[in-house]
């Protein structure tokens, strides 16, 4: 699994709206101004094609914060 | 049951009918327009077509069996299977099959019937039809396969309206010991029946006046029973866990890779969840034909209809055989996936009314 900084990378790369170098660990995704629903969907399909991971929407309604997001791709992963 | 093959039955001819009436994304003013672009993007739909009050999934099937039928020169009175695939029926009773054979002017020695199934239901009545031409030796079938989902869509409830439209289509088959074999692969999840549903109207809630009552569930989702409820994620991970799974062992089974599928054609869902299953399988993209940005998602018209309006010139020109494998997979939660050789299908010029 890659390390956070990059997964944080693949998903501002992903998500044209959300500017290079905004998000944090800490930060609460949802919570972003320019958040929208859709970006779950985006998100869900980022983590399959790229860390052939595929994440229930109950669990993507679990994480908080993109550090939580981080961690149960990676012990999904394991 | 995995996996089974049909043999003795050929694909003659497809048509498509969808109404001329066009609603653009662009308009959807619902959202604001950051959340559009991102919409229009993110699912690849951008315009739908939608019918006017009153128009069924019988009138548009009607309209492409009348072409297709006249496209082939096919006597009626030699079609004596027609198979009406739809969740969106003319009335509760009776079935919706039976008018169309009588409107069609099919004999009355015809066997007809409804199957309730939307987006794996194209492959389903490919499959029905066939085991009933081989137990029957009916000399030519018809198989109308078609939604009008739009009737039951809000435009208060962002996660459905912008997603649908309306179509009809109709498939010519003709019972043919030549026929190259049809490979397929069937299967149900009705645990996940409620992340497609539209919960009013029939007996387990029956109409009543709190039917059309319209509830907030989230910002920018407000609906009644009376509408189609779609949990989006949800379908997301049944579609990426599930089908591309089943295609490999249908093509491991039916002695195929992703190189020697010529046509993949899939369920038009929306683009990002189409093409995460297409990157799983490793389907060049080429390959793979989308009706999504002018017809949206059409349920179980959306593999004929993509067939007619994407590739009709090059199936038509055909004259070697070519591979092509139709997989649809949704609402049910059901999928079906078959795979299937041949060089002489007639595509006919897409109906509009």
């Amino acid at each position: 699994m890659i390390e956070i900084k990059d997964f944080i990378k693949e998903i501002e790369t992903e998500i044209e709206e959300i500017e290079l170098g905004t998000l944090k660990p800490e930060t609460e995704f949802r919570k972003l101004e320019t958040w929208s629903s859709m970006h779950a969907l985006i998100i869900l399909a980022m983590v399959d094609t790229n860390h052939d991971v595929t994440l229930t929407g109950e669990e993507l309604r679990n994480c908080v914060t993109i550090q939580d997001l981080y961690n149960l791709v990676k012990s999904k992963k394991a | 049951m995995a996996q089974f093959t049909s043999s003795n039955v050929s694909i003659k001819g497809i048509a498509a009918c969808v109404p001329k009436n066009t609603e653009s994304n662009n308009d959807y003013t619902h959202i604001d327009e950051d959340e559009r672009k991102l919409l229009i993007k993110t699912t690849g739909i951008e315009y739908r077509r939608v019918v006017k009050k009153g128009v069924t999934g019988s009138d548009v099937c009607y309209e492409a069996g009348e072409k297709l039928i006249a496209d082939l020169g096919w006597n009626k009175n030699e079609i004596e299977l027609l198979v009406y695939v739809s969740q969106s029926k003319d009335y509760f009773a009776p079935s919706t099959a039976t008018i169309l054979q009588d409107r069609l002017g099919l004999p009355k020695s015809t066997i007809a019937f409804d199957s309730s199934l939307g987006c794996s239901g194209y492959v389903y009545g490919l499959s029905m039809i066939s085991a009933y031409m081989n137990m029957t030796k009916i000399k030519k079938a018809i198989l109308l396969v078609g939604d009008i989902s739009t009737f039951a869509l809000t435009p208060l409830d962002k996660s459905t309206y912008p997603l649908f439209g309306d179509a009809g289509t109709a498939t010519a088959l003709e019972y043919d010991e030549n026929a190259s074999s049809m490979h397929y692969s069937l299967g149900t999840d009705g645990s996940g029946y409620d992340a497609i549903i539209l919960p009013g109207g029939c007996l387990r809630s029956p109409y009543d006046e709190e039917m059309y009552k319209m509830v907030e569930v989230e910002k920018g989702i407000t609906r009644s029973k009376g509408n189609v409820w779609l949990k989006g994620l949800d379908v997301f991970t049944f579609s990426v866990t599930v089908v591309p799974p089943s295609l490999k062992e249908l093509m491991a089974y039916a002695n195929q890779t992703p190189d020697s599928i010529d046509y993949f054609v899939m369920h038009q869902a929306n683009l990002l969840m189409n093409e995460t299953i297409r990157k799983k399988l490793k389907i060049a993209p080429e390959k793979v034909p989308y009706s999504l940005r002018d017809f949206g998602n059409t349920s179980s018209a959306s593999i004929p209809l993509t067939i007619v309006t994407q590739l009709a010139d090059e199936i038509n020109s055909l004259n070697t055989d070519k591979t092509f494998m139709f997989s649809g997979f949704g609402v049910g939660l059901s999928w079906a996936s078959v795979i299937v050789k041949s060089s002489k299908i007639h595509i006919s010029k897409l109906v509009e009314i």
